[in-house]
C-alpha cells in the first residue's frame, strides 16, 4: 500500500470517528428541543401576556446585569407549599416574552415569578438598599447605588428593535414611543399618552420615591412590580384553558 | 523581516480598530473590553518585534527547556502553568462567595456582588482551570499518542492566548454586568464569537494532529478529547444564539423566549458538565491513570463502550434540570429516564478506571499522586450515582432549587475534576521541566488529605443544608399553614454555610501547596525527605503468592 | 386517542419502533468491541501508550 493511500485511510478514519460522535450527540438535542418550537401545546393560550413596556424591559435588564437569577427562581413548581408560599403555578405562556428567561436554578432567596404587587414600592426601594433593614436574616447583597444611577440607555428603540428581530411583538409606534414611554411612565405628572393602550394594566407612577429623578431604581421596581401579574391565573377562562391544556 | 512587518503590521491594525471601537461604544462596558482588546493586541505588537527575547524570557523566568523532545511541548507548559494560576484565582473566588453567603457585609456593591462574583468563580473554575487543564493535556496525549507533533504550531499558540483573552475578557465583563444570564454560558455576543474562533482553532490543531500521525490507532482518549471539542462547539453556538442590540454595545437578547430557552440552556448546561466536565477528563483519565500506574486500561473494550455510550446518553439528560416547570412533561420524563440510564455507562467508566490498579493496588498506599488518581475516579462513581438519583421527579421535588445541588455539583467539581486535575499537573511538571521529580511527595500528600477533608466538609454540609431548606419550605403545622417562613428557611442555613466555607480553606490550602511545590520543581529544586514508605523491611515478608493452583 | 395529533403520533412512534431500534443498535454497539476478532487490536491498543518512552 502507498503511502498516500494509507494517509487516506487515517484521515478517513478520524473523519468518520468525528461524523459519528457528532450525529450520536446531536440526536438527543434534536429530539427534545426541536419539536417545542412547533407543537403546540408547548405554550398555552392564556389572555393578558404582553410585552413588557420600555421601563419595565429597562428593569429586567439591570436584573439580568445585577445576576438576580443566581439566587431568586421566577417559576413556582405545582406543589401546594409552593403555591400557598408564592401563588398560582407558573405557566409557560407567561415567560413567552422573556429573552432570556429567568427561571433560575437556585432559590437563596424567594422566587419572584408573583411577586409584583405583594409589597409596595417603598418596602422595594427600602429593600433593595438595605435588605436587612427591613428582613433582619436576610443574606442579600445590598443595592443601593441603584437609586444614585440615572438610567442611561443609549437607546431604547434599538433595544425593542433587537427584542422584536427575535419575536416580541412590538409595534412601530412602540419602537418609535420608547424613549418617551419610559420617562412617562416613572412620571405621574407627565402625559403618558396611550401607553395604557398599548400596554394594558402598565403601572404608570413614580417607583423610586425621588420623582425628580429617573433612576435604575425606577426600572428594577417597576419590573419587579409586573412580575406575575399579566395573567389573571384565577379568571374563568384561564381556568378552561389549564383544564384542557395537554401534555403537562 | 518582511513577515515581521506584515504581523506587526496586522497587529497594529487590529489595536486601531479596538480603540475605535472603545471610542464609538454604546456602553461602558463595551468600551472597556475593546480597550483590553486594544492592549492585547499591543502586547501582541511588541511580542512581534521583539521576537527573540520574548522566548528567551520564558526560558529565564519559567525555566522553560528549549524543546530537545520530537513533541511540541511549549503551549502544555503554558496551560499548565495558568491551569494552576486559574485554579488558584477560582478558589479564592469560590471562597469568597461562600462567606458571602455566611457574611452579607462581604457584598461590596456594586461589582463584587454575590450575583456579578458567582459567574465569575463558576467561570474560573470550570474555563479557566478546567479548559486550561483540557486544552494543555489534550495537546500533550494528542501528540504521545500520535507520535506526532502538533499540527500548525502557530495555531496551537493562538488557541492558548485566545483563550486566556477569552477567560479575561468573561470575567472582567461579569464583574462590570455584562452577562446574558446563561449559566455556565453568561458570556456577551462577542466574547461568544471570540470563543467560537478560537474553539475552531483548537479543533484544527487537535484533528490535524490527529491525522498526521504515525500510529495507525487512535487511542480512546482522543476519542474522548475529541467529542468533547465537537460537542462543546455545537453547544456553545446553538445556546449563545442572541441578537445584539447594537454592534458597537455589549447587550444582546437570546434568541429563543420561555420554555424553547429554558431547555436550550440545560442542554447546553448539563452538556457542559457532560462533555467539558465528563468527557474531557475522561480522556486524562485513559491516559494518565494507565501511564501512572504503568500498566494498562483495565478493558480497552469497555472503554469503547463506555464511549459511545456516555457521549449518546449524556445529552439527553438536561430537562431534569426543569422538573415541575412549565417544561412540558414528556420532556422532563425523557430527561429523567436517559440520565437514570445515564448511571451505567458512568459507572462502567469507573470500574474501568478502578480496576486498572487490579494487582497493583499497593500503589494507592506509597504513591500520592496514583491515590489522586482513584479519588478522583471515586468522586466520579459518587457523583455520577447521586446525579441519576437527584434526577428522578420524586427527590428532584426536594432537592431542586436547594444546596443539595450545590454540594452534588462541589463532590464532581472538587473531587472529580479537580483531583484529576491535580494529579495531572503533578504528572506533567516534571517530565515537562526535565527534572528528575517532583520537588516533594509529601507536599502532594498534604495536599491530597487537605483537599479531600475540604471536600468531605463541602458536600456533607451542603447536603445538610439542601435536605433542611427543602424540608423547612414544605413543612406544616397542625393548623394547617406552613410553618417557617422563607427567612426562617435562610437564617437556618447559617451554621451550614460556615462548615462550607471551612471546607474551601481546606481546598483553597491543598492548591497552594500545590503552587508552592510546582514552582520549586520549575526552578529545579528537590526537597530532601524522607520516603512516603516508612514501613520497615521484613524479607519474610517479601515472597510470591502462592498460586492458587499449585496444591 | 380520537384525535390524532402530530405529537400523539410521534409520541406512539417513539415508543414502539424507535425504542426497539434504539435497542437493537445498544445491542449491537455494545457487543461490536467484543467480536472475536478484536482482543488483539484491543491490546495491542491499550498498550500503546507505554510504548513511547519519550514523555518529557
Amino acid at each position: 500500500m502507498s503511502i498516500t493511500e494509507k494517509h487516506k485511510k487515517l484521515e478517513r478514519n478520524v473523519t468518520l470517528l468525528s461524523v459519528g460522535a457528532f450525529i450520536t450527540v446531536a440526536i438527543g438535542g434534536i429530539v427534545e428541543i426541536a419539536p417545542l418550537f412547533w407543537i403546540d401545546n408547548t405554550i398555552e393560550k392564556v389572555e393578558g401576556m404582553r410585552p413588557y413596556t420600555p421601563l419595565e424591559q429597562a428593569g429586567r435588564d439591570i436584573y439580568v446585569r445585577e445576576g438576580c437569577y443566581v439566587c431568586h427562581s421566577q417559576m413556582i413548581r405545582p406543589f401546594r407549599d409552593e403555591v400557598e408560599r408564592y401563588g398560582h403555578y407558573s405557566l409557560a405562556a407567561e415567560s413567552m416574552y422573556d429573552h432570556p428567561f429567568q427561571w433560575g436554578s437556585k432559590r437563596t432567596g424567594p422566587d419572584l415569578a408573583r411577586v409584583g404587587g405583594r409589597y409596595s414600592d417603598e418596602w422595594h426601594v427600602q429593600h433593595l438598599k438595605d435588605p436587612r433593614a427591613v428582613v433582619p436574616e436576610s443574606i442579600m447583597p445590598t443595592y443601593a447605588f441603584l437609586s444614585d444611577t440615572d438610567l442611561k440607555i443609549s437607546d431604547p428603540a434599538a433595544n425593542l428593535r433587537a427584542l422584536r428581530r427575535v419575536g416580541v411583538p412590538y409595534t412601530d409606534k412602540d419602537v418609535e414611543m420608547a424613549m418617551s414611554d419610559i420617562k412617562a411612565q416613572a412620571d405621574p405628572d407627565a402625559d403618558a399618552g396611550d401607553l395604557e393602550q398599548r400596554y394594558p394594566k402598565a403601572q404608570i407612577r413614580d417607583f423610586d420615591g425621588n420623582p425628580s429623578r429617573l433612576t435604575e431604581m425606577d426600572a428594577l421596581v417597576a419590573y419587579l412590580q409586573v412580575l406575575g401579574t399579566m395573567v389573571d391565573v384565577n379568571a374563568a377562562s384561564a381556568q378552561e384553558e389549564l383544564a384542557t391544556e395537554k401534555g403537562r | 523581516m518582511e513577515r515581521i512587518v506584515t504581523r506587526a503590521g496586522i497587529w497594529f491594525a487590529i489595536m486601531l480598530l479596538a480603540v475605535m471601537a472603545a471610542a464609538a461604544a454604546q456602553d461602558s462596558g463595551f468600551a472597556a473590553h475593546m480597550f483590553i482588546v486594544a492592549i492585547a493586541a499591543l502586547i501582541g505588537l511588541w511580542m512581534t518585534i521583539s521576537k527573540p527575547d520574548y522566548s528567551a524570557i520564558a526560558r529565564g523566568i519559567l525555566r522553560m527547556p528549549d524543546d530537545p523532545s520530537r513533541y511540541d511541548d511549549d503551549p502544555v507548559r503554558w496551560g499548565v502553568i495558568a491551569t494552576v494560576f486559574w485554579g488558584i484565582a477560582g478558589f479564592a473566588a469560590g471562597l469568597f462567595i461562600a462567606l458571602q453567603l455566611a457574611y452579607p457585609l462581604l457584598n461590596l456593591e456594586p461589582y463584587l456582588n454575590f450575583g456579578r462574583l458567582r459567574p465569575l468563580h463558576t467561570s474560573a473554575v470550570i474555563f479557566a482551570f478546567g479548559g486550561n487543564v483540557l486544552i494543555a493535556t489534550s495537546f500533550y496525549v494528542v501528540q504521545r499518542t500520535c507520535r506526532a507533533r502538533l499540527a500548525f504550531p502557530a495555531l496551537a499558540r493562538f488557541v492558548f492566548w485566545g483563550y486566556q483573552l477569552f477567560i479575561v475578557l468573561a470575567a472582567t465583563g461579569y464583574l462590570m454586568g455584562i452577562t446574558e444570564s446563561r449559566e455556565y454560558a453568561e458570556p456577551e455576543w462577542y466574547v461568544d464569537l471570540w470563543l467560537t474562533i478560537v474553539w475552531v482553532a483548537y479543533a484544527a490543531v487537535f484533528i490535524g494532529t490527529i491525522v498526521k500521525r504515525s500510529e495507525p490507532h487512535i487511542y480512546v482518549a482522543n476519542w474522548f478529547y475529541l467529542a468533547f471539542i465537537l460537542t462543546i462547539a455545537m453547544l456553545h453556538i446553538v445556546n449563545n444564539l442572541s441578537m445584539p442590540v447594537s454592534l458597537l454595545g455589549s447587550k444582546s437578547y437570546s434568541a429563543f423566549a420561555g420554555v424553547q430557552d429554558a431547555l436550550t440552556q440545560w442542554w447546553y448546561g448539563h452538556n457542559a458538565v457532560g462533555f467539558f466536565l465528563t468527557a474531557g477528563f475522561l480522556a486524562m483519565m485513559y491516559y494518565f491513570v494507565p501511564k501512572q500506574a504503568e500498566r494498562p486500561i483495565y478493558s480497552y473494550r469497555l472503554s469503547i463502550i463506555h464511549f459511545w455510550a456516555l457521549i449518546f446518553l449524556y445529552i439527553w439528560a438536561g430537562p431534569h434540570h426543569l422538573h415541575y416547570t412549565a417544561l412540558p412533561d414528556w420532556a422532563q420524563t425523557l430527561g429523567m429516564v436517559f440520565s437514570i440510564m445515564l448511571w451505567m455507562p458512568s459507572w462502567g467508566g469507573m470500574i474501568n478506571g478502578l480496576m486498572t490498579l487490579n494487582g497493583a493496588w499497593d500503589k494507592v498506599r506509597t504513591d500520592p499522586i496514583m491515590r489522586m488518581l482513584i479519588m478522583s475516579v471515586a468522586f466520579y462513581g459518587m457523583s455520577t450515582f447521586e446525579g441519576p438519583m437527584l434526577s428522578i421527579k420524586s427527590v428532584n421535588s426536594l432537592s431542586h432549587y436547594t444546596d443539595w445541588t450545590i454540594g452534588h455539583v462541589h463532590s464532581g467539581a472538587l473531587g472529580w475534576n479537580g483531583m484529576i486535575s491535580f494529579a495531572a499537573v503533578y504528572f506533567l511538571v516534571p517530565r515537562l521541566w526535565g527534572r528528575e521529580r517532583l520537588y516533594s511527595l509529601r507536599m502532594v500528600n498534604w495536599h491530597f488529605w487537605l483537599a479531600t477533608v475540604g471536600i468531605v466538609f463541602y458536600a456533607a454540609s451542603m447536603w445538610v443544608a439542601g435536605i433542611t431548606q427543602g424540608l423547612m419550605w414544605r413543612e406544616y403545622g397542625a393548623d394547617g399553614y406552613l410553618v417557617n417562613s422563607f427567612v426562617e428557611t435562610v437564617a437556618a442555613l447559617h451554621p451550614m454555610y460556615l462548615l462550607r466555607a471551612f471546607g474551601g480553606v481546606l481546598y483553597l490550602g491543598g492548591a497552594v501547596i500545590m503552587v508552592i511545590n510546582v514552582w520549586a520543581t520549575v526552578l529545579g529544586k528537590l526537597r530532601e525527605e524522607t520516603p512516603m514508605q516508612t514501613a520497615a523491611y521484613d524479607p519474610a515478608a517479601d515472597r510470591p503468592l502462592v498460586p492458587a493452583t499449585s496444591n | 386517542m380520537i384525535e390524532h395529533s402530530l405529537y400523539d403520533f410521534l409520541r406512539h412512534l417513539a415508543d414502539s419502533w424507535v425504542l426497539l431500534a434504539m435497542f437493537i443498535v445498544f445491542l449491537v454497539l455494545a457487543a461490536w468491541p467484543f467480536r472475536p476478532g478484536a482482543r488483539e487490536r484491543n491490546n495491542k491498543a491499550a498498550n500503546m501508550i507505554f510504548e513511547d518512552k519519550n514523555d518529557g
